[in-house]
């Protein structure tokens, strides 16, 4: 009975944990962390996030880390003379006093060797590097497939 | 006043040489971007997620909201997929009117992923096709549209494709319509839809 309470205390409460955690590191915050569920682990993941520099030092994410993924990266997605492509983004600019997106259609975070399909519900870790406010771990929430945005209560989209 | 007319006729010569350029400039920014051109009636004949040869002729009657991408794709064709799938949803009893297609623009490694558990993931509705390389491309000259293979030594299997994002509606007698680009919110694809019933 002791254990079904844990149990049903750790169900009922993971909701509120997992959901749109707000990391700071220095000048930067980091928030509305989300993916959407894959079909399989063979296709690539996504990693949408928003980045807040409240300083007045430029700042730049160089680089993502998780145990989710074997080879996760930095992309755009360019959309140029009608057509789409995905170049490598060797580092995302995070400028003084700016709100930066990583969101459908733009910048993105590409999961590549998925350990495990992400499921809708679970979320995940990811380390973020920055070239000058170091390292920071953020947890993803794993939206539905058909997902637009972060599901916060916040969230500005 | 040898001079003067010489002078007269170039006026008119430069002034139908802006003429000329800026008509021909007006009619090459419509390409690749234009919602709606001369009309044509694109053609295609792909292999299905059974493997069954499906062609163009075959769907006329119903509207054709047509997507070409490739499943290994994180951003930009999931994003198309889910307001296709919204689209479907919200269409409601007219939703036997459309049929939604993916056209698999790198079909030899979407059909060894599994094309059908991917478009069903979105939308039972969502038909995926895959043909060889040779029917692929045929679709896309037909349709007017690019697609191509960007090797890129950091994406899955080495290559990544760069292609056309836009959703294409064709009519129900197979005549090209005009094209949603890529972006477009799934309620004004839903009403340009109904505005045609």
């Amino acid at each position: 009975m002791k254990h079904f309470l844990l149990a049903a205390a750790l169900i009922l409460s993971a909701p509120a944990v997992m959901a749109c955690e707000t990391v700071t590191i220095g000048d930067l915050t980091i928030e509305h962390a989300w993916s959407k569920a894959t079909i399989g682990a063979g296709r690539p993941g996504v990693f949408y996030v928003e980045i807040t520099n409240a300083g007045s030092v430029d700042d730049a994410l160089i680089g993502i880390a998780t145990p989710a993924a074997g080879m996760p990266m930095l992309h755009e997605t360019v959309v140029q003379d009608g057509i789409a492509s995905m170049p490598h983004a060797m580092s995302i600019p995070v400028p003084a006093g700016q709100n930066v997106q990583l969101s459908p259609g733009g910048y993105h975070g590409m999961l590549m060797g998925l350990t495990t399909a992400l499921k809708e519900g679970d979320s995940f870790p990811v380390t973020l590097s920055f070239e000058k406010a170091g390292e920071v771990t953020v947890n993803v929430d794993v939206l539905s497939l058909r997902a637009e945005g972060p599901d916060c209560a916040d969230a500005g989209q | 006043m040898r001079l003067r007319r010489l002078q007269l006729g170039l006026w008119v010569a430069a002034i139908a040489a802006m003429i000329i350029f800026a008509g021909t400039k007006w009619a090459t920014q419509g390409e690749g971007v234009a919602e709606t051109g001369p009309a044509f009636t694109p053609v295609f004949t792909l292999a299905d997620e059974e493997g069954r040869i499906r062609t163009s002729a075959e769907f006329r009657g119903k509207f054709l909201l047509v997507f070409f991408g490739f499943t290994n794709c994180p951003d930009v064709c999931p994003t198309t997929l889910s307001d296709v799938a919204q689209v479907m949803d919200d269409l409601g009893a007219d939703a036997e009117k459309v049929q939604p297609l993916f056209v698999s623009i790198d079909p030899e490694r979407d059909r060894r992923l599994g094309l059908a558990a991917y478009t069903a993931a979105f939308h039972p509705a969502i038909l995926g096709l895959a043909g060889t390389e040779a029917e692929t491309q045929a679709a896309a000259n037909s349709f007017k549209i690019f697609y191509g293979r960007e090797n890129d030594a950091a994406a899955p299997d080495g290559y990544s494709m760069a292609h056309s994002p836009g959703l294409f509606l064709i009519g129900p007698d197979g005549e090209w319509l005009r094209q949603f680009t890529y972006g477009t919110p799934a309620a004004d694809i839903l009403s340009d839809l109904q505005s045609r019933f």
